[in-house]
């Protein structure tokens, strides 16, 4: 976005400080769950642990409507390359949760049909350890990302 | 239905075939020459008294270092007999293949695309055989006994796609066709 351009230090802080906020308070996942670790995401977004008090109100259906995509399970080798084409469609700014141990590092499978952690096909900004993480552990998981954002200077997206 | 009743029925709608009886004890475990398959499961699904008309699974077994190497396994359910049936037949592993019965049945179609990527089990006389889990470029039958378990090849993935207006027009208009045309507005 252009706002890089601006060069006046105050007007960018404060400015940077309301964008920053703007964009952690309201990210909006695109659905994008793969295997078993959906069904602890669908829970995180029911209302026992509701992600909607963070600003995720909406699961999109589209990517191109959505900024954070959570890779909920297991990725497969077939699969990475629809992965790779749902991210490239999301506009900037994006962010990508790796949800659960086999999005991490592949989990308990370390076999040919799955990739062994989708930062070999995404760039990950945070990742969720557990088989699957709680709903509690997700929502610090998003938390943590919305610390991320908050840090972000505005050139860097 | 005990198996005796079935190769009973099976002999007598099909004289010339000695349906081998195995070893199991969970269903009525019958196995057959592999170039005889098609005979018998027609025989199977249409006398009255079998009409095994449901297929049920349709698998393989790898026996490496044995031989006769594989082992192409179809389950089949009759609703009418209320019985099950597992019929088994080997094939060699030197260049396996075995005549499809997805002419039979329809559902055999995709369970013995999934043989032939994960088994190499060549299935003649199929419309369609290709790969359906593995990525279509991909080398080797997972499921074979001598396959590696972990293999470190890097992900593919495919390069953005870039349109111009034109192609991206055309190819609406294409699917547009394809589908048979829009409703008119306002409908």
């Amino acid at each position: 976005m252009g706002l890089e351009d601006i060069e006046i230090p105050v007007l960018t802080t404060t400015l940077e400080k309301a964008v920053q906020w703007a964009r952690r308070s309201s990210i909006w996942p695109v659905t994008f769950g793969l295997a078993c670790c959906a069904i602890e995401m669908m829970s995180m977004s029911a209302s026992r642990y509701d992600i909607a008090r963070f600003g995720a109100e909406v699961f999109r259906g589209s990517p191109r409507q959505s900024d954070l995509m959570i890779v909920a399970g297991r990725l497969s080798r077939k699969m990475a390359p629809a992965l790779r084409r749902i991210y490239d469609q999301m506009p900037e700014p994006k962010w990508v949760i790796s949800m659960g141990a086999c999005a991490s590092v592949g989990g308990v499978f370390d076999n040919y049909a799955i990739v062994q952690g989708v930062d070999q096909v995404v760039p990950v900004d945070v990742f969720v350890p557990g088989c699957p993480p709680r709903p509690e552990s997700l929502i610090f998981g998003l938390v943590q990302l919305q610390k991320k954002i908050k840090g972000q200077r505005l050139s860097s997206r | 239905m005990d198996v005796a009743t079935i190769v009973e029925r099976l002999k007598a709608a099909l004289p010339g075939v000695e349906p081998e009886i195995g070893s199991a004890t969970d269903q009525p475990t019958i196995i057959v020459p592999a170039d005889r398959t098609v005979e018998v499961l027609t025989v199977l699904r249409d006398v009255p008294g079998l009409q095994f008309t449901f297929l049920s699974d349709l698998t393989a077994v790898d026996w490496w270092p044995g031989e006769p190497r594989f082992e192409v396994v179809y389950h089949l359910v009759s609703f009418e007999q209320t019985s099950r049936l597992r019929l088994k037949a080997r094939v060699s592993g030197a260049t396996p293949h075995i005549q499809t019965v997805s002419g039979l049945w329809p559902a055999a179609n995709w369970l013995e695309r999934e043989v032939w990527d994960l088994f190499g089990i060549v299935f003649d006389g199929h419309p369609d055989l290709r790969r359906l889990l593995t990525p279509d470029d991909w080398e080797g039958h997972p499921l074979r006994k001598d396959y590696p378990v972990q293999v470190s090849e890097p992900v593919t993935v495919l390069e953005p796609l870039e349109l111009s207006e034109a192609q991206f027009r055309e190819s609406l208009r294409a699917d547009r066709q394809a589908r048979g045309g829009d409703p008119p507005q306002g409908s």
